[in-house]
Formats: structure tokens, sequence, C-alpha cells
């Protein structure tokens, strides 16, 4: 066939270079209302549910029985669920019925009538219940601090330096899994040099990410994952028990947590036994909640391509992010994942979340260039900073981000770097030089970096661990180095966990080490006027980017 | 508990029981053989655990080599698993090649072969491609070297994978393979990898031993 220049065109544009697949109930390739989701039903007999969406407690896989067992508010549950969805999700939408009154209800609902009800919802209206239904009233940005070559020395500047661009949590991974104990340290150095406060972790198997919160070089964790099939639970050697046991860990050791699912993975595993991916989230999402755990990260998230793919799959996306909320938990919303590669496409996909805001809009976004992250890529990156200021302006929206100056960014990575420097002396750890401190203070990314001596660096961190250096060693080198400020924001971060104040829900700590939570900064949206507002601080802040011109100068 | 698992249950049982026959009567003829262009694979029994400390167990997925026999982007899986073997032999050890039944999920692929191989470092690799060098005392879930984005592998890469896992089992600690990361390899391939591990996952046998395989390339 002679081909038309304008198709010829259009498939050469990004969007085609998508992977879109049709649905495929049988096997669970569908976004939500699968032909094979189960109806909504409970029957509770003396306290305890012998029926949970069509299916009879002998029947139960273990999800069912944790959900049943310790989910579902029971006491509201019988009444609730025979009350209309449509009329359930009018009222969830309705900016006259306050959030607390909502949380009653949709507590006391079985997964399939969340799913039932929030299916009623077109996109937009999901966006009104997630603003009226976040826990946190101040919306807030997660960010991703990660190295392709897992440079110590460009993650504690990149730390730093995402700090005063406003991002109130940080994440990092490895490339090479050995690298973590030095990652992790670097965070904890580089974002409590761009501001006390700043909480961290470090994404790795669970057992080392356990350890490495318990010796206080993080202060949360969130990739504790869980599943909505029996199999890929089993798959990982794992039950929703196992799971809220190591949620307890954490909270006995003073560490906030959350845990971490999302639409796609069980197909993506090969296991979704036929159900859509919502449904099998909402699962997630009540396992999470039934640990008793305060927030959790999902929106897809890693498996974003496979909702992606499909039919309404973004919809289903901000659904599951919504229903979080429903049950009364913190969100951190996603938009961490390469997901597209058209710039309209990926916007789009991200005002789902950034228009009504979220406990965290990104889970997070890529603080580094894309090349550098090791999540295999976010939705937003270090080179998108600029567009994502003018969203926030064009739109009076509250992102989370901060225009900065690139004076006080380069002066800060260089402090930053220098105060690892200082670290890495004190403990005995290799050398960083000064050649290192000068690129990572001016470096866009770790092509930017002299190379390290990785075969000394890996054998070093593992010694580090095993010396058993923890939080206060690295105080004490710090305040040993000269950097006395950075070792009093370190040694905030440890009393945290002694005081245990932001264990509560939606909790992130400000510059002045004050927790702010769904306890005392409570989401009271009710309509226009209410509800979290720009200050005018804040808004004069948004408004005040570098490129714009100020007329008085003419 | 479902019905669904105490299925399982039996399958296993019976499994089980059938290996136990097994062991008791080896089979005197080769066992079953999947041929894919380039490669056959015969079955030798149960794999059992090595006891050559020079030795490196590579584990494939339930579907490599046999339902499926490219990767993501097309490598044949009889060159995937020629370059592992090179890279392996190149270091002077040698290659035992299973197949794990009882998972498609890389990470235990790995880990039971890690578990198998008389140096206690196995490579576990699934038919779409993703690949872990992992160690018999480390977490399942942990690993040596993780190499997650299956369309970035090529021949090159996998020798290496092969390389650095024998330098691992000769007690060296080489520098890990160059990881490549290509951000937008999700939107791309993230389906056709759901598909195909839908695929592979497919054909696995709760409760199923490991076989020893025997590869003759061609």
């Amino acid at each position: 066939m002679k081909r038309s220049k304008r198709f010829e065109i259009l498939a050469k544009r990004p969007v085609n270079q998508d992977g879109f697949v049709q649905e495929w109930p049988e096997v669970g390739l569908i976004a939500m209302n699968g032909p094979n989701d189960p109806k909504p039903s409970i029957k509770i007999e003396g306290g305890r549910v012998v029926e949970l969406d069509g299916k009879p407690r002998a029947q139960f896989d273990m999800i069912d029985q944790f959900i049943a067992d310790h989910a579902i508010n029971l006491e509201l549950a019988a009444e609730v669920m025979q009350r209309d969805s449509r009329e359930l999700a009018k009222l969830i939408v309705d900016v006259n019925v306050p959030r607390s009154e909502i949380v009653k209800l949709t507590t006391a609902m079985t997964p399939a009538k969340i799913c039932e009800v929030v299916g009623y919802m077109n996109v937009v209206e999901m966006m009104m219940a997630l603003q009226k239904m976040r826990a946190r009233k101040t919306p807030d940005i997660q960010c991703h601090v990660t190295s392709l070559t897992d440079n110590p020395v460009q993650i504690a500047a990149e730390a730093a330096e995402a700090a005063i661009r406003g991002f109130d949590e940080m994440e990092t991974t490895v490339g090479v899994v050995r690298y973590a104990p030095f990652n992790a340290l670097a965070l904890l150095v580089g974002s409590q040099t761009g501001r006390g406060g700043v909480l961290t972790q470090c994404a790795l198997e669970e057992a080392t990410e356990l350890r490495l919160g318990m010796r206080g070089f993080t202060s949360y964790a969130e990739t504790i994952s869980v599943y909505g099939t029996e199999n890929v639970f089993i798959d990982g050697d794992d039950t929703p028990w196992s799971k809220a046991f190591l949620a307890s860990a954490y909270a006995s050791r003073g560490l906030k947590m959350r845990f971490t699912s999302g639409t796609g993975s069980e197909v993506q595993m090969g296991y979704a036994e036929g159900k859509s991916m919502l449904y099998l989230e909402a699962r997630c999402i009540y396992i999470t909640k039934g640990a008793g755990v305060q927030g959790l990260q999902n929106g897809s998230i890693s498996c974003i391509g496979i909702p992606g793919a499909v039919p309404g799959g973004i919809r289903a996306v901000l659904a599951e992010n919504l229903i979080t909320t429903m049950l009364d938990l913190e969100v951190a919303s996603g938009n961490d994942q390469t997901f597209s590669h058209s710039d309209i496409r990926r916007t789009a996909r991200t005002m789902m979340q950034f228009l009504p805001g979220t406990d965290f809009i990104f889970s997070g976004y890529s603080a580094v260039p894309n090349y550098d992250n090791m999540f295999a890529g976010s939705n937003f990156d270090a080179e998108d900073y600029d567009d994502y200021l003018v969203l926030q302006r064009d739109l009076m929206v509250d992102g989370g981000l901060r225009p900065v100056r690139e004076e006080d960014v380069v002066k800060v990575r260089n402090k930053a770097a220098r105060a690892l420097q200082a670290v890495f002396r004190g403990l005995d750890l290799p050398p960083i030089t000064d050649e290192e401190v000068e690129a990572a203070t001016y470096a866009h990314g770790s092509a930017d970096m002299p190379k390290r001596n990785v075969v000394e660096d890996l054998k070093a961190a593992e010694e580090m661990m095993k010396r058993g250096i923890t939080g206060l060693d690295i105080v004490k080198a710090l305040a040993a180095g000269g950097f006395e400020d950075v070792a009093q924001n370190v040694l905030g971060m440890l009393r945290q966990r002694v005081s245990g104040d932001y264990l509560h829900t939606s909790s992130i700590i400000d510059a002045t080490f004050t927790v702010r939570s769904a306890i005392n900064d409570p989401n009271d949206y009710r309509g226009p006027g209410t509800g979290y507002r720009l200050s005018p601080e804040r808004w004069e802040e948004i408004s005040d980017i570098p490129t714009a011109l100020r007329p008085a100068d003419f | 508990m479902s019905m669904q698992l105490s299925e399982q249950l039996v399958r296993q049982v019976v499994e089980e029981v059938l290996a136990g026959l097994g062991r008791e009567a080896p089979p005197a003829s080769p066992g079953p053989s999947t041929a894919v262009p380039g490669m056959t694979l015969t079955e030798k029994g149960e794999a059992v655990k090595g006891t050559k400390a020079d030795e490196v167990v590579i584990g494939i997925g339930p579907a490599f080599g046999a339902t499926q026999n490219r990767t993501i982007v097309d490598i044949p899986h009889a060159t995937v698993l020629r370059e592992i073997i090179a890279g392996i032999e190149e270091e002077g050890l040698t290659a035992r090649v299973i197949r794990v039944r009882h998972t498609s999920d890389v990470a235990f692929i790995a880990h039971t072969a890690a578990k198998l191989s008389g140096s206690g470092i196995g490579i576990g690799i699934q038919s779409r491609g993703t690949t872990v060098i992992h160690q018999k005392d480390l977490e399942p879930l942990s690993n040596l070297e993780l190499f997650p984005q299956a369309p970035l592998l090529d021949a090159a890469t996998y020798r290496a994978i092969g390389r650095n896992a024998a330098r691992y089992a000769k007690g060296l600690s080489p520098d890990p393979v160059p990881t490549k990361n290509d951000q937008m390899a999700r939107p791309k391939y993230q389906a056709k990898a759901a598909v195909l591990h839908i695929k592979e996952t497919q054909h696995v046998t709760p409760g199923a031993k490991p076989v020893e395989l025997a590869v003759s390339f061609s």
C-alpha cells in the first residue's frame, strides 16, 4: 500500500512508541469493572464475617480472611452495603458532606463495594473526591535521588538541592546492592544539609532496608510491597501477616513506614486470577488498612506500563489513589515511573493528582536526570523542573515545588558534598577528593562526576556495617568535621524516633522539626474557599519565577 | 483455604510422590527434550546439589527454550544460553543448566540455582530475558547483580554476566557488569513483558523439583 504522508508523520509521534494492548480479561488484563470481578456482599454472624463479596468463609483465601477479620468496620458494614453505590458516590463528591462523615461510610465497605462506588465517577469527580478525601490538608511531594554509578558525593549534593526545591521526603535506591549503606548515608547527610527535617529512605530488599532504618541511616520506609492475589504473595515468600509483622518492626523502632502496591502487579506476575487490576488493588489497600499501617504508596508505581496500555487504565490509577484516601490512609500517589514517550500524555497523567493535590503527588519526582534514575526513570525529572514550576504558576496550584536561585543551589550542593567528605574522613571511609566535591557542586548528573574506586567503596561499605556504625557516629563525624548545624539536623532526625510523633497518618517534618500530619493539619475541604488554599507568601513564591520579566525594570 | 490451594496441594503431594518414585528407579533413557532454533534441551532427571566448587548453575524459567524461544527483544534463547556458558568457561569454570519449574520469579529461579550450585553461585534467567546473579547465602530477594531491564540485554551482556558469575564463584570481587538504564523501556515494553510472563507462568508447576538439562547447540 502506498503510505499516506500524514500517517507516516503520525507513526513517528512519540505516543506511537508507547506499548498498547487490547483487554484480555481472562488473565486480568483489564483496568476496572472486569467481567469476573465479584459482586459486593457481606454477611456477618456473631461479629464475624461469614461471606465477603459473594464468597462464603469456607472458600476464603488468606487475603479474604485478612480483610474480613481486620480491615472492615463491621459496625456499619451491613447498613452501608445495602445503600445504593451511585448514591454513595454522589455523597463522596458532594462538597457539603465533610471528609469525616464519608470516612465512616467508606471504611465499612467491602473491596468489591468500594470499586463499584468509584466506578460511577468520571475522572473529574474522582479528582473532586480526592481533593476532599486526602488526609493531610497541605499537599506535598517526594523525590527520587539516585545515581547511575551510585556516586555518594553526587547523591549528597542532589539531596541538598532537592531539599531547597521543596521535597519533604526523599527516596534512594541502588544500582549495585552492596552500595546501599553509602547511598543511605549520602542521602541522609545531603538532605539534612539542605534543610533539617527531610525524611529519607533507601529502597532495598526488606531485611536490609529495616536494618538501615534501625541503624539510623534512614528515617522511613516505603517499599514494603503487598499484592492482591495469594499466588503473588506466596511467590515473594510472604503473607499479609508477615507484612503486618514487618510493619510492627518499624513501628516498634519509631520509624515511619507505608506499604506499596499498585494496579498491574498481579497481571505482570502472571497471577491475576482473571480479576480486574482495580479490584485486586482494592484488596491491597484493604490489607494495608488491616495491618494498621498509616499509609500506602500506590498509583500503579512500577507497573504503570500495564494499566497505561489498556483502555481506561489511567482512570483506574486515579481510582486507586482515591480508594486509599477513602480508607483514611496516607497516599503517596505514584507519578514516579516513566509512563509515556509523549510529553502530552505524561503530563495529562500527572494532572489527575497534581490538580486535586495528594499527601505526596509524586512518590517520587526524579530529582536527578532520568538517566541517573535507578528506579528505571520517573514521570518527571530534574529537566522538567521549570515546566512544573510554570504549571503551578499557570493554574495557581501548589504542586509542592519551589523556585530556586542558581547561586543558592550551587552553594548548598557544595556544602553537602563537603559535609559528606567530612563524614567519610571521620568514619575512615575511602576519601572524597576536592575534585569530586567541585564536580558534584556543578554537576547535572553522574556523567559529570569523576569515577570512584567501586571495589574499594563496596568493601568499605560492608566493613562500615560490620563495625556497627550508627546514626550517632554520623552526627559525631559531622560535628568533628565542622558541620555542627548538619550534625544537629541529623541528631534531630534520630530524636524523632524516640517521640514517634511522625508515625501519625501523613506525617512530614518541617524545618523547625515540627511534625505536620492528618492530626494537626487535617483536610477540612468543604468546597470553594475551604480546605488548602495558597497563602499569599506561597503564591508570591510560585509566581516569582526567575524567567518572568519585571515591568519595573524597563 | 481456597479450592485452588487445595488443588495445588494435591498436585504437589502427587508430584513429590512421583519424584520419590523417580529416585528409586532412575530413568534408563534420557527424559523429554525441547528443541528451539539453535538449541535442544534434554531432561536428565531431578537436579541435585553440586559438589564441585568450580561450577556455576544456570537456572532457566519454565518456558525458556521450550514454549518460548526468544527474549523480549528477539534474542534467541540459544544465543542467551550459549553466551552465558561461554562467559563462565572463559573464566575456566563449568556451567550446569537446570530448569526451575515451581516459579517464574527470576529472584527465586536464581536463588534455586545458587542453592544447587557447588560454588554457591547461580544465575537465573526468565524467558523474556530478565537475569539475576545470585549467591546461596543471600536472601532470595537480594542478589549479587540484577539485570531487570530485559530489553537492554544483548549477547555481549549475557557473556559478561556469565563471566562475572564465574568470578564470584572463584571468590573474586569483580566490577559489576555495567548496568544500562533506559527509562523508556517501561512504556515501550511493559505490557509485552507482562504478556510474555503470563505465558511463562502458565507453565509453572507448583511444588515441582528443578530438573537437570543436557544442552546441545546446533
